[in-house]
């Protein structure tokens, strides 16, 4: 055994092991055919096996809904929790243990509608996490119920004669809260816009929060419809900060230089759901991390007690 | 048992050399009452303090308005602090105050309409109010005087105000020191140790405010010396084991840093808070960290993350906070997280009583939950039990797999009690997080058929990976909703608790082991239940008492120990319906908590006496409950 710092005891890393795709493969996912869910978990176990991740030291954390099952069909360590609650858990995984990459994969009924308190106050704590919103724009476990970024107008079982309020957005929501650190949005149905922003997503230190467009196959099958078919609905934000995709660039001709740092130029230009933006809207690598905020010097079990037994001085008799 | 002081002829301003009293008694109770802000609570903290540390038994209990700043001078206003000294161990708050410091009359009305003052009590009355500019606050002290003549108190007016402004601008800022002066002088306390009391009181103040109060503490002790007839002893205690003294709320914090936890996950509630504010002062340098959370259910959320990846966290709470925790809690449960949840109890349901004290949250602990989610439950009955809860709390939390809940409560929290140092035992430490490599046949839940004990897999380790869901599982961790999975699952996480009763002692009976009546507690009344028990049997009456410190599972040999008193009974801080009230029945009576509890696991018929009034219960009220079931039976 080894004391690998922290209170930690383990064995000599094994750094020869490689790690192909099939690696990370987990059970056989149960989504239905055509769920932008596929899309993503085939995006991230690419992120895996490109940036060679342990499956022991990487842990994802979901909450309840279609896309919180994502984690078991992952070999990494997974947390499928509670509705809307996976952030504070990722978030005390990261508070004690800096040294695992962690990820999220929440819906947009588990981020925006009852885990929202959270998905704020993650968003300012600011660990280092890479967070994804699956967001379809409906809940689909539960069988077709209006989400807070339903388009409005869309029926559904709860608001049969369409959706009454415009959808939330969550770009201006998390572009509005103070010590966010990135913010991007991609989409599904481009498999390599969506692969290359998770990617940036995961180099980034902090919460790196994405977006994800996609479509239900059951329940909103037609919501992007139109931008799959024209990718001239589409707009691409480039910059060397955020991603820049070269291969997109003979279809989407739709392209804006926009610097992630500009947090002013980021609100504007999340503001219009037309035409759809991808890209990174905002990054600034500068902010500060929660758990490098809070991290105290480690304690043994005896300096523990020998300072507790001064500490007990204080209040003796 | 408190013997007070006979009302003296003459009374101040006169220097009373020769017609002073010296009285040495066993125990003598006081308070200190002022309007919120006004510092009573800090002079009785100094001086409760420093009277454990001259080795009286002292316990004292923080006497708390609902509201931050309610308006000066009206009863409801009455913040203040009572401490009962005894020159043997203390265990509860007593019966009534002997004697006490007032800051106005509206106050002190407060405490005599409440019953809280013995007949012949001594009060010490700030006097400016009697001469005060506004007629309404000359007429609302005649008043006052009036009603407190019905009883024969002696009261003393004392001015303080007008002594404290010949050193400070304030009064209000230094009224509290005066008063301190005041009592060391009356109850022969070293000024030394009060000031190093002050200095450590004061530690986040400047230097100003200290040696300033250290003025103000000797001009009240002068004054009292050239003013005041009588002096009282309390003797200490003989030498014996280091002691420490502290709060409820400061034992649990150094309990669990005895513990080796390292996240304290919260959200601002009362009364639980002061643990957080105590291990915010101190946890980093342990290697802790306390989290404020943006909710209760973040705190939760966050303490079963940190736990899942390592060392177990715990989370602190009270009534309403606990009910939001609900679904982490059984997430925990369901996927065998270890996690410790304290709730510090209030007045309940909804927001209730949030100062003050009451057992209302025992079922919620036990039973708060969709599905079946056994859990443990513990429940600290003296301030050094806190302490010590919280290591065994967070042993079990990691030895089984499970949610520990600790209920302590407002009277244990704000409470101050001598108690004997803990001689701290690395092995109470959480050892360090294992991460080597789990063997390939490895299950996250390779359950031991007889026992649902589990080794977990902790993120890092290989050959551990596996998905914990709050699903129905498998001991793969799979999920599965077939009959029998889930009906494997609920008996491994069932079966845990049985397996801890099985490690446990019975109970001890306090008092002989069969008589006429057993009064059963459990919490912060063990003190007073413990008290009316001996002067019960002083007069002659065959009664003794259990105190239970583990609700779930339950210390075994319950049904024996019962068998051997003709009558069992429970007494708690918690609402029941009394037999006799309209529309009440034997079969829809709704009884106190625990009795409900004990009836269903043990099958005896026991009746309860309960009652929700927002403070302790006192030795006398428990005593006349015991006299109304029992006869005299032996001389006494």
């Amino acid at each position: 055994m080894t004391d690998l710092g922290c209170g930690l005891l383990g064995a000599a890393d094994d750094e020869d092991r490689e790690y192909a795709l099939s690696d990370y493969e987990g059970a056989r996912a149960r989504w239905c055919p055509g769920c932008g869910d596929h899309s993503v978990l085939t995006a991230v176990q690419k992120l895996l096996t490109a940036e060679q991740l342990k499956p022991e030291t990487t842990v994802f954390v979901s909450g309840i809904g279609c896309s919180s099952r994502f984690p078991h069909y992952l070999t990494t360590y997974g947390f499928h929790g509670i509705h809307g609650r996976a952030l504070p858990v990722a978030t005390g995984i990261k508070l004690h243990r800096p040294d695992l990459d962690v990820f999220v994969v929440m819906g947009d009924g588990d981020c925006t509608s009852i885990g929202a308190g959270h998905w704020i106050h993650a968003l300012r704590y600011n660990p280092d996490l890479t967070v994804m919103l699956l967001d379809n724009g409906i809940y689909g476990l539960t069988k077709n119920q209006t989400s807070p970024t339903t388009p409005q107008g869309l029926v559904s079982n709860t608001q049969p004669r369409g959706s009454l309020l415009p959808a939330l957005n969550p770009l201006t929501v998390a572009l509005g809260v103070t010590n966010a650190s990135f913010i991007a949005q991609t989409a599904e149905f481009v498999p390599a816009h969506l692969y290359a922003t998770l990617r940036a997503a995961h180099k980034h230190r902090g919460l790196a929060f994405v977006r994800i467009l996609q479509r239900c196959p059951i329940y909103t099958p037609g919501i992007y419809g139109e931008a799959v078919k024209k990718p001239a609905l589409v707009e691409l934000l480039v910059h060397d900060d955020g991603v820049n995709v070269p291969a997109l660039e003979s279809v989407y001709q739709q392209r804006r230089q926009h610097d992630p740092s500009d947090l002013a130029a980021a609100r504007e230009l999340a503001q219009s759901a037309e035409p759809i933006r991808l890209g990174v809207f905002f990054r600034d690598p500068s902010r500060i991390c929660y758990e490098t905020l809070r991290r105290v010097p480690g304690r043994t079990a005896r300096e523990r007690l020998t300072l507790l037994d001064t500490e007990l001085d204080r209040y003796a008799v | 048992m408190a013997t007070s002081l006979e009302p003296a002829a003459s009374v101040v301003d006169a220097p009373p050399d020769a017609a002073r009293r010296e009285a040495t008694l066993a125990e003598h109770t006081l308070e200190v009452v002022s309007d919120a802000g006004e510092g009573a609570q800090k002079c009785g903290q100094i001086f409760g303090a420093v009277s454990a540390r001259m080795r009286n038994g002292v316990w004292t209990v923080e006497i708390i308005p609902a509201e931050i700043q309610p308006p000066p001078r009206v009863p409801e206003g009455a913040s203040g602090i009572r401490i009962r000294l005894g020159s043997r161990e203390i265990t509860n708050w007593g019966d009534q105050t002997n004697l006490v410091v007032a800051f106005n009359e509206q106050v002190l009305l407060a405490r005599h309409r409440l019953g809280a003052l013995a007949e012949d009590a001594v009060l010490l009355l700030e006097d400016t109010w009697a001469t005060h500019e506004d007629e309404a606050v000359r007429a609302a002290w005649n008043a006052a005087m009036n009603e407190l003549s019905s009883r024969s108190y002696r009261i003393i007016p004392v001015p303080m105000e007008a002594q404290c402004l010949s050193l400070v601008d304030n009064p209000r800022k230094g009224k509290n020191m005066f008063a301190l002066g005041m009592l060391a002088w009356i109850y022969r306390r070293d000024l030394e140790r009060i000031a190093e009391q002050i200095a450590h009181a004061f530690r986040k103040k400047s230097e100003d405010v200290y040696s300033q109060s250290v003025a103000l503490v000797q001009l009240g002790y002068d004054w009292a010396g050239r003013h005041l007839d009588f002096r009282i002893t309390v003797p200490s205690m003989e030498g014996g084991r280091p002691m420490v003294v502290m709060n409820g709320n400061e034992a649990l914090g150094m309990g669990a840093i005895a513990a080796g936890m390292e996240l304290c996950a919260m959200y601002p509630i009362t009364p639980a808070t002061s643990v957080s504010h105590y291990l915010s002062e101190v946890f980093e340098k342990f290697g802790g960290v306390v989290h404020q959370a943006e909710d209760e259910i973040a705190a939760a959320g966050v303490a079963i993350g940190a736990s899942y990846s390592g060392k177990v966290a715990f989370t602190i709470t009270s009534g309403p906070g606990l009910a939001l925790k609900t679904e982490f809690i059984g997430l925990a449960i369901m996927t065998e997280v270890p996690l410790v949840v304290v709730d510090v109890q209030r007045g309940g349901p909804s927001t209730g009583l949030p100062t003050k004290v009451e057992q209302s949250d025992l079922f919620a602990a036990l039973f708060a939950q969709p599905g079946d989610a056994p859990r443990i439950v513990l429940a600290p009955a003296t301030i050094e039990e806190c302490f010590h809860v919280m290591v065994t709390a967070r042993r079990l939390a990691e030895a089984f797999r499970t949610v520990v809940i600790v209920l302590s409560d407002a009277n244990l929290a704000t409470g101050v009690q001598p108690f004997p140092r803990p001689a701290l035992d690395v092995r109470w430490q959480a050892a360090p997080v294992d991460l080597t490599a789990l063997p390939d046949e490895f299950k996250a839940y390779g359950w031991n058929a007889e026992t649902g004990l589990s080794r977990r897999a902790i993120p890092g380790q290989p050959g551990g990976m596996h998905t914990l869901t709050g699903l129905s599982h498998d001991d793969r961790s799979k999920v599965a909703y077939s009959a029998g999975v889930h009906q494997q699952g609920s008996a491994m996480r069932s079966r845990k608790l049985a397996v801890l009763q099985s490690t446990l002692e019975p109970p001890v009976v306090y008092g002989p082991d069969a008589g006429e009546l057993l009064v059963v507690g459990w919490g912060s009344t063990k003190g007073a239940i413990e008290e009316a028990v001996d002067r019960a049997r002083t007069e002659g009456r065959a009664v003794s008492s259990l105190h239970l410190r583990f609700l779930s599972p339950l210390e075994p040999g319950l049904r024996e120990i019962f068998a051997r008193f003709k009558r069992v009974m429970t007494v708690e801080i918690n609402y029941s319906d009394e037999p006799d009230d309209p529309y009440i029945t034997g079969e829809n009576r709704r009884r106190g908590q625990l009795a409900w509890l004990l009836r269903a696991a043990t099958l005896v018929d026991i009746d309860c006496w309960t009652r929700v009034p927002g403070e302790p219960f006192k030795p006398a009220t428990i005593l006349e409950i015991i006299r109304r079931r029992t006869v005299v039976t032996e001389a006494s």
